[in-house]
């Protein structure tokens, strides 16, 4: 599925990202109010990933409700939207809206790592968490995925307090929480100073991050981070995700998603396999 | 991600090595770049301004390492920009998108304002290759009419034909309403344009009604450059990666919105 951040403002670009093979939609942030974004520049490239932060801009969610019910109209995949606040009743009413819109599930965006009072600041907090998530399972009954910060001590233990306040599936991981500085004007470049580390640099910290929640938790796992081809994919699965999500490598081709799809086919085929389920977790026999 | 991917994201610092005034409000300014050095006419680059933001601008020239981009001083960056004076340090990401194709036919070039620049360029790279070119180009005024010089040194004088709003210089007109005796007379077989979107639609309209297939190069809002974070979206398209040089095939797709609407930043349709 898409990953929650790129693209996902338009009907117009979610046809094009199911068009690409994606099995599900996550959409950008959405929010009670509008928000802007930050200015330029807003991303940096690395030798191996992708630092950004674009300030979770997004037109709110009583004009973004008019997005899900045409996108709703557009395509055939469950689109799950993704939404932020910075109070438990915040995230309340905009599930609710959400919901009443059209949403196939709620991603519980709890974990950007350069927005203050928001994102990571809840779910590093074992408390805003609970209630967060404790008051969104009143408002809806559609699935409610919890997309994990890696920027925590101890990423299980998150997992388990979502896991215990209702959340229904996980996403593991957001981004990274990182710096670039240029060392000719030796100024950090983004105008926020600090943003999000995405792609091939991070896939291993996803992976492991994957590893360890699928130790203790039961519930499904969607693996995130740096997956660009299916043997990324497989490795994921592996670790303990049953479906995944892509985000990054969605810029230089947004038929990745078909592209991962057929070698994952390939891979159960030639390894004798029915389906994902029997590889899942496979890396954790003793 | 591809090598040249990366390549071409990655931010270069450079400085300025020389400013050109073009018009009370447009500067032009070249900085050493190799990648860029390397880009097609219509592509573009990301501009730094440290500590400031950074823009997207339409590539004026490329060759030789140099590349030069033509600035007009419209917001806080801009104005920002147009205070720096050679030897500033600026940074430089691209270069990024798709570019005019070349056509080696009977060209029409239609430009507003600072989108004359990249098709200056277009008209450096046509003219060897090419049977014919009309380059025609409008102006509020005369001291904004841009690259005259350079226009008469690449094209034939008696080919480039100038309007302005105010009648200070060449027909007192819209740059579009010479447009309809140029196509009337002339076999063209490919139109070029970039500049207002109002100019680009209705030019794009006189294209459909002529049966003349059009190139034209857009403007959105633009933060990432790389076609990650939906900001340039025009139906379905993204203007930074699956443009900005859009075909009259693609702006049939995207009519409902060429020239009335775009996305703002918080990513809500607003009026253009």
């Amino acid at each position: 599925m898409l990953a929650s951040g790129i693209m996902g403002y338009s009907a117009e670009s979610f046809t094009q990202i199911a068009k690409g093979g994606a099995g599900a939609i996550v959409t950008k942030s959405v929010s009670t109010t509008p928000r802007t974004g930050y200015t330029n520049p807003i991303v940096v490239q690395t030798n191996t990933g992708l630092l950004n932060a674009v300030g979770l801009p997004n037109p709110g969610i009583d004009s973004f409700t008019q997005e899900i019910k045409y996108t709703k109209t557009l395509i055939h995949i469950p689109l799950i939207v993704s939404i932020f606040g910075y109070t438990a009743k915040d995230y309340s009413t905009t599930a609710k809206k959400a919901t009443e819109a059209g949403a196939d599930a709620i991603e519980l965006n709890v974990s950007c790592p350069h927005v203050k009072q928001t994102g990571a600041e809840i779910g590093q907090n074992p408390k805003l968490l609970t209630e967060i998530i404790q008051q969104v399972r009143t408002t809806t009954k559609k699935p409610l995925i919890v997309k994990l910060s890696p920027n925590v001590t101890n990423i299980t233990t998150l997992a388990q307090t979502a896991v215990d306040a209702g959340a229904d599936a996980l996403t593991a991981i957001n981004t990274l929480k990182a710096l670039a500085i240029d060392s000719e004007t030796q100024l950090p470049i983004l105008s926020n100073i600090k943003g999000g580390l995405s792609g091939p640099a991070i896939k291993p910290v996803a992976l492991r991050c994957v590893y360890d929640i699928a130790e203790t938790i039961k519930i499904p796992i969607i693996g995130c981070g740096g997956i660009s081809n299916w043997q990324d994919a497989i490795e994921f699965f592996l670790a303990g995700a049953t479906a995944i999500q892509i985000g990054t490598a969605v810029a230089n081709d947004m038929n990745v998603f078909q592209t991962i799809t057929k070698g994952v086919d390939t891979y159960l085929r030639q390894k004798h396999y029915r389906s994902i389920e029997e590889i899942v977790g496979l890396a954790h026999r003793k | 991600m591809l090598d040249s991917h990366i390549a071409n994201n990655t931010l270069r610092t450079t400085q300025i090595i020389n400013i050109q005034i073009e018009s009370p409000t447009v500067k032009t300014y070249t900085f050493m770049d190799k990648l860029c050095s390397k880009a097609r006419p219509g592509q573009f680059l990301m501009l730094w301004i440290p500590g400031i933001d950074e823009i997207p601008l339409s590539i004026m020239n490329a060759s030789d390492d140099l590349v030069s981009v033509s600035v007009k001083a419209i917001g806080d960056a801009t104005r920002h920009l147009h205070t720096f004076e050679a030897g500033a340090t600026v940074g430089i990401r691209g270069p990024f998108g798709n570019g005019f194709t070349e056509n080696q036919g009977r060209s029409l070039l239609i430009s507003g304002g600072t989108g004359t620049a990249p098709l200056l360029f277009l008209a450096k790279r046509l003219i060897p290759k090419a049977k014919h070119l009309t380059f025609v180009e409008g102006a509020k005024t005369k001291t904004e009419l841009l690259f005259i010089n350079e226009l008469n040194k690449v094209c034939q004088e008696k080919n480039i034909l100038t309007t302005t709003e105010d009648g200070t210089a060449g027909l007192q007109c819209l740059v579009t309403r010479p447009l309809i005796d140029l196509l009337d007379r002339e076999p063209y077989d490919m139109i070029y344009t970039c500049g207002p979107e109002i100019m680009v639609k209705k030019i794009f309209e006189l294209t459909e009604q002529y049966k003349l297939p059009m190139e034209a190069s857009l403007e959105r809002l633009m933060r990432c450059g790389i076609g990650l974070c939906g900001s340039c979206m025009i139906g379905k398209y993204r203007v930074c990666r699956d443009g900005p040089v859009f075909t009259t095939t693609q702006l049939r797709e995207v009519k409902d919105e060429l020239g009335i609407s775009k996305m703002g930043f918080d990513g809500a349709r607003i009026p253009i």
